[in-house]
């Protein structure tokens, strides 16, 4: 296949082709319930692209979208200028890569051989991983730093350790395109923030990286374009020091929130990381709807 | 923030893209070196010596089998007849003792192996697609509906051809029912699949009720009853060509599916993302174990348990990756229901229904498995 090259998560080099590409994508479940109206979105190389949005915004049926596991109504994803819609099931998963929010399996499987699984696009007809294969997968496992864990039973690796694996797994799948859904929302801080770092780490190294998430935080620190939903439809996209706004996220949740910037400095110089807080009840009459701004 | 606070570290901006994201290691080992983990974890694990063991266990047993019974013959005149009969290698032994292996045990333990290798793979591999370790090859109703053919054909006096074939009609025809319901229900939902197995199941079982009812308590009742308990006795080498040939293709083509239901068995969405057309592996599994599970039933009657436990046995030994998992317990599930099948028509001077056997035995032992690997491996 020369869709894609086999090692590097190169879609094109040197293309003009965009990454990932929505074009006035549309869906409807059967029975109604959540949808997507119109939505357009690019993303390029060594970007990290995050979702915001309330429950129900349509992140996730964006998300099944790009993978091919709902087929849109209207409009058309194309990654690396190829329609999904176009791609069987192992074409796409060459290009694509997907990072559940959780796994779960009721057989012990260890971490490596659940990261080996990422193998499964690239074996021929009716093959099953090889050694070779395994040493790849053990590679990608000591990448992320958890090599350590390689014969531990999956189940039993605490929620920080599940997502490096599941991770692991992502990049043995050598696609260009990694698809996040709240690839955060199990863990505790320290993880949290380890997590979002090899995310970034990955942006850099190439991939184009689209996640979701519960925290606007998120889309300030770590993501080059904040996608704002609402209802299905995209509310606003850019990058996130312009579109992630205290009015924004008070539009977008419905609470009053504040978006300030906080300036650390390290050995190169000062820098600027925004952030957002919640302003509490006591103090929101008389502000209500001002105090994003600065 | 006022004073600056120099120990923040920032994501590494600096470094060359090509370094290692050095934010995901622990920093309780952070000059743990990587080459000794490497070395340690096996990445070509053992497994070709097992399956030799495990081969020549087989082999040993089916040798042994031959010799067991009223009529008791020693290894050495059971591997010089089989020699001569297959391999047309030394003399032709005495009449009687080759008639006794060849007529009378070679069917018998044939059947057993079929048997015992159909039921246990097909349990693994519906384990494994429905990611459940409770499921059974039994899961489609297919040993009800095979049973209720059987029973119909006894109540009307069919001879044994007839009867297998119009069982194996049947436990495909519950298999058919079950995944319809699910297509047009529960537009393929895996779940509607196993409720739809029960439904199947249980009016099957009703109508085999029926069939009891009806049946002369005198002549055909018994002979339905003794049928559902399940016994190898009425195996012959002519009645056992085709179920032979149906084991053998549907073994072959679910080891062709074996790394599609591998990664199957960690999701469905994510079974999709990494590649794997599900529809097909689903489409593929269900047919290979419903036909072999068919035939299983109809050579020899409802044999419980073999397809719950064995799995479970050939997982623990070699681990879940349904691909190093499927040889194992083939070869498992041949030798335990030849053992099990030895004792049944040895342990007493009647013929034990082999049903029942399995399910005494099964039981305490699934038991005890359960107490020894526990939470490790369900």
């Amino acid at each position: 296949m020369a869709l894609i090259s086999e090692t590097t998560p190169e879609t094109h080099p040197g293309s003009t082709v965009p990454r990932v590409q929505l074009d006035d994508l549309t869906f409807t479940y059967p029975r109604g319930g959540h949808r997507l109206t119109g939505v357009t979105l690019t993303v390029e190389e060594s970007e990290v692209c995050c979702l915001l949005g309330p429950n129900g915004a349509g992140k996730t049926t964006l998300l099944r979208c790009l993978l091919g596991l709902l087929r849109p109504r209207q409009g058309s994803v194309r990654v690396g200028g190829h329609d999904v819609a176009a791609l069987s099931a192992r074409e796409l998963a060459r290009l694509v890569a997907y990072v559940p929010q959780s796994a779960s399996t009721p057989f012990p499987f260890t971490a490596l051989g659940i990261a080996v699984m990422g193998r499964t696009p690239h074996l021929r007809a009716l093959a099953s991983p090889s050694a070779a294969d395994r040493r790849g997968a053990l590679e990608q496992l000591d990448r992320l730093g958890v090599a350590r864990l390689a014969d531990r039973l999956f189940a039993q690796l605490s929620g920080g350790e599940r997502q490096l694996v599941l991770l692991a797994r992502a990049l043995v799948q050598q696609a260009p395109v990694l698809v996040l859904d709240e690839p955060t929302a199990a863990l505790d801080y320290g993880n949290e923030v380890r997590i979002l770092q090899v995310i970034t780490e990955l942006a850099r190294d190439g991939h184009s990286v689209i996640m979701t998430s519960h925290q606007p935080s998120h889309a300030l620190t770590y993501s080059d374009r904040a996608v704002l939903m609402k209802d299905g439809q995209v509310v606003a996209t850019g990058h996130p020091d312009e579109v992630v706004t205290g009015e924004s996220l008070g539009g977008l949740y419905g609470v009053p929130v504040h978006v300030t910037g906080i300036d650390l400095h390290a050995g190169d110089g000062k820098h600027t990381v925004r952030t957002c807080v919640p302003i509490p009840a006591q103090l929101t009459p008389e502000h209500n709807g001002r105090t994003g701004r600065r | 923030m006022s004073a600056p606070p120099p120990t923040i570290p920032l994501s590494p901006t600096a470094q060359p893209s090509t370094g290692p994201p050095a934010a995901a290691e622990k920093p309780a080992d952070p000059v743990e070196p990587t080459l000794p983990v490497k070395a340690r974890i096996r990445l070509r694990p053992a497994d070709s010596g097992r399956a030799v063991a495990l081969v020549v266990v087989l082999l040993v047993l089916v040798v042994i089998s031959f010799g067991l019974g009223r009529y008791s013959l020693s290894p050495v005149t059971v591997v010089r007849i089989l020699a001569h009969e297959i391999a047309g290698i030394g003399a032709g032994p005495r009449g009687q003792d080759r008639a006794v292996v060849m007529n009378v045990r070679l069917p018998r333990i044939l059947a057993a192996l079929l048997v015992g290798a159909a039921l246990s793979s097909s349990g693994a591999a519906y384990q494994t697609m429905f990611r459940n370790p409770l499921v059974s090859p039994e899961v489609l109703g297919v040993a009800a509906g095979a049973g209720f053919g059987a029973s119909v054909s006894i109540l009307i006096g069919l001879p044994t051809a007839a009867l297998q074939t119009i069982s194996f009609g049947c436990g495909l025809l519950a298999a058919v029912l079950a995944v319809t319901i699910a297509r047009v229900v529960g537009r393929g939902s895996l779940i509607i699949l196993v409720l739809g197995g029960v439904i199947i199941g249980a009016m099957f079982n009703a109508m085999i009720s029926s069939a009891q009812y009806l049946a002369n308590p005198e002549t055909t009742l018994p002979e339905i009853t003794f049928w559902l308990f399940g016994n190898l006795g009425r195996a012959s080498m002519h009645s056992l060509i085709v179920p032979s040939v149906i084991i053998g293709v549907c073994l072959v083509v679910l080891y062709a599916v074996r790394w599609p239901l591998t990664v199957l068995a960690t999701g469905d969405d994510e079974a999709r993302s990494l590649g794997v057309n599900r529809t097909r592996i689903w489409a593929v599994t269900i047919t290979a174990s419903t036909l072999m599970t068919a035939t299983a039933v109809s050579i020899a009657g409802i044999i419980g348990w073999v397809g719950l436990v064995v799995p479970h046995l050939a997982r623990f030994a070699v681990g879940p990756l349904f691909n190093r998992m499927l040889p194992v317990t083939t070869a498992l599930g041949a030798a335990y229901l030849l053992v099990v099948d030895d004792v049944a028509r040895t342990a007493t001077t009647l013929d034990l229904p082999l049903g029942i056997l399995t399910a005494l035995i099964g039981a305490p032992f699934f038991v005890a498995l359960l107490a020894k690997a526990g939470r490790q491996w369900l």
